[in-house]
């Protein structure tokens, strides 16, 4: 199915997801072979003839290949990044060919352990393997085979989409001429991992969880997957910004003493957990954060960072927030500092923003200029 | 068009060599030293807008304040650093100073000179002082730690900063040889460590 999107008021309107197939098998890090499998895949603009002007963008914890446009049968099905992705926005359609991937391990239709296995005709489960941030690269490197692109112009994510992004650089520094590594950490902190294990734990301590193979049991672990995503969504939000957007005003005016919702905030959170739960695989959730927490390019170098990018080609545009204590701006500044050791080409800009991590989803006048200006820059040398 | 000051820094600094860009403002600076000098390096700025026209024109820009310090580069990783018409909006004027001969072997360093003969008489006239170098009002001014060159120079003096080179410029961008601390309004310092 080809995806023409039809472009107007400055969104890409109506798009289609595509589904790649992979016949060969897929080693993992974890010394686990995967395949076949598929990658689903969306993409906005026009390849031009040098097949030169492609950006990747690269998901988070819980998005998915769906970046920009709608769905012609769910027009509410807006895409996770459609105010940054579109004819005319800092990513322009009009100038670059972008494809949104779910990656390997998900829920949205890439091969993940609610597929099907072929060897057993059931789900995967608790049988699918553990993935990294380097697996997917390598299985986003297929895609990119399979469409005809040697190089990208960019790629680019946010959160995990930014370590993606870096891990491109040093996997396949010849396939990158530019990375945009938005609201990243070249590691996880030990807290970070922390709030990891507990969303984990809520998962897999819910009776409904049956060892991660509750498929055969046709229940979900919804009660841990909401709890997951409540705990997930306090620290994606700044303190302040929470302040302001729910307050503390009491739903009924005055104490109920109960444990009903009295609070706004808790309304918030028992909402956003049940979406989520609704939508999101548990297992998917594990694996991912699993990902996050592995993920540390410099391991192999005995912890230096600079000299695990002492390979990458790619030129480098760094953004953090102000407010984003999950990522704060200190963890992309080691990332800057490991790419100056390195005399990397590198731009680096920290966004005023009280919104905390969730800010690198949100429209921002400076941050939106930035990824804007440069990516003006990427275009020109691409002739696009 | 190239701005005067620019054209002067450009002169010292060598051809393909690696450059700092102290407060780069819009970049135009750097832009036009990897034009004419194909130099590599970045520009460093604070305010958001200088930032997104520094990415416009092309120039690697990194969003740090210099206040803190430049404890993101490496002792001697940068050719030359430069300081243009930026020490004299710096609170810690000293300690820029010298981060940028631990930085960089050669320091480039222009200001506007308080002691051109335009703002002595202005102060004569019993106000602050206004020029083409120095536009603002004495409410709204960024510049913190105005100096002459004689002031400078003595700075330079005290925290072992060797002058390689000055040159000084009148109105218009003309060279000013004869009595330069009443004559000039912008001064250009090459210096570098007396330690190395």
């Amino acid at each position: 199915m080809t995806g023409q999107p039809r472009e107007s008021d400055g969104h890409v309107g109506t798009v289609f997801p595509q589904v790649a197939h992979f016949a060969e098998p897929l080693h993992l890090a974890c010394a686990s072979v995967l395949g076949p499998y598929q990658l689903v895949y969306e993409t906005y603009g026009k390849l031009n003839v040098r097949k030169d002007n492609a950006i990747l963008i690269c998901h988070a914890l819980s998005g998915t290949h769906h970046v920009a446009g709608h769905y012609a049968e769910d027009p509410r099905a807006v895409g996770w990044w459609d105010n940054m992705v579109g004819p005319g926005k800092p990513v322009d359609t009009q100038r670059f060919f972008v494809i949104g991937v779910n990656n390997l391990g998900g829920c949205h239709g890439s091969t993940g352990p609610s597929s099907i296995d072929p060897a057993t005709e059931a789900p995967y489960g608790a049988s699918f393997p553990f993935l990294t941030v380097e697996d997917w690269v390598h299985a986003q490197a297929r895609l990119a085979d399979l469409l005809g692109i040697t190089s990208f112009a960019a790629v680019m994510g946010g959160s995990l989409g930014g370590m993606q992004a870096l891990q491109w650089t040093l996997s396949y520094p010849g396939r990158v001429r530019h990375a945009l590594v938005i609201a990243a950490a070249p590691s996880l902190s030990a807290q970070n991992i922390g709030f990891n294990e507990v969303a984990r734990q809520a998962i897999t301590s819910d009776p409904h969880f049956h060892g991660g193979d509750f498929y055969r049991a046709g229940v979900i672990p919804e009660r841990g997957l909401r709890l997951a995503r409540m705990l997930g969504h306090i620290t994606y939000l700044s303190d302040d910004a929470m302040m302001a957007k729910f307050g503390r005003e009491l739903l009924g005016g005055t104490p109920h003493y109960s444990l009903e919702v009295e609070f706004e905030i808790e309304s918030y959170l028992r909402y956003q957990g049940k979406k989520f739960s609704e939508r999101f695989d548990a297992n998917t959730y594990l694996i991912m954060t699993k990902a996050l927490d592995y993920f540390d390019p410099a391991r192999a170098h005995g912890g230096n960072l600079s000299l695990a990018l002492a390979g990458v080609q790619a030129h480098f545009l760094l953004v953090s927030f102000t407010s984003d204590w999950r990522f704060s701006p200190a963890r992309s500044r080691e990332i800057v500092q490991a790419l100056l050791d390195n005399r990397v080409p590198v731009s680096y800009a920290e966004i005023a923003s009280n919104q905390g991590h969730d800010a690198f989803l949100m429209e921002n006048g400076d941050y939106f200029a930035v990824v804007r200006a440069y990516l003006e820059r990427v275009a020109r040398e691409c002739h696009a | 068009m190239i701005r005067a000051d620019h054209e002067l820094i450009a002169k010292g600094v060598a051809p393909d060599s690696r450059v700092l860009d102290l407060g780069c403002g819009d970049g135009q600076l750097l832009a036009h030293l990897q034009k004419v000098r194909r130099v590599t390096g970045y520009g460093i700025e604070i305010v958001p807008e200088r930032v997104v026209a520094a990415l416009k024109n092309g120039v690697q820009v990194l969003q740090v304040n210099l206040e803190e310090g430049l404890s993101g580069f490496m002792d001697g990783s940068f050719d030359t650093v430069i300081l243009s018409q930026t020490l004299q909006a710096m609170r810690h004027t000293e300690a820029i100073l010298r981060e940028m001969l631990r930085v960089g072997r050669e320091g480039i360093v222009t200001f506007p000179n308080f002691g051109y003969w335009r703002h002595r008489w202005q102060v004569l006239n019993g106000m602050m002082p206004k020029s083409p170098d120095m536009p603002y009002e004495w409410y709204d001014t960024p510049n913190v730690h105005l100096c002459t060159l004689q002031d400078f120079e003595a700075l330079c003096a005290r925290i072992g900063a060797q002058v390689m080179e000055r040159s000084v410029m009148g109105p218009h961008g003309v060279t000013v040889d004869w009595l330069p601390n009443l004559r000039g309004s912008l001064a250009y310092y090459r210096i570098r460590s007396q330690t190395t």
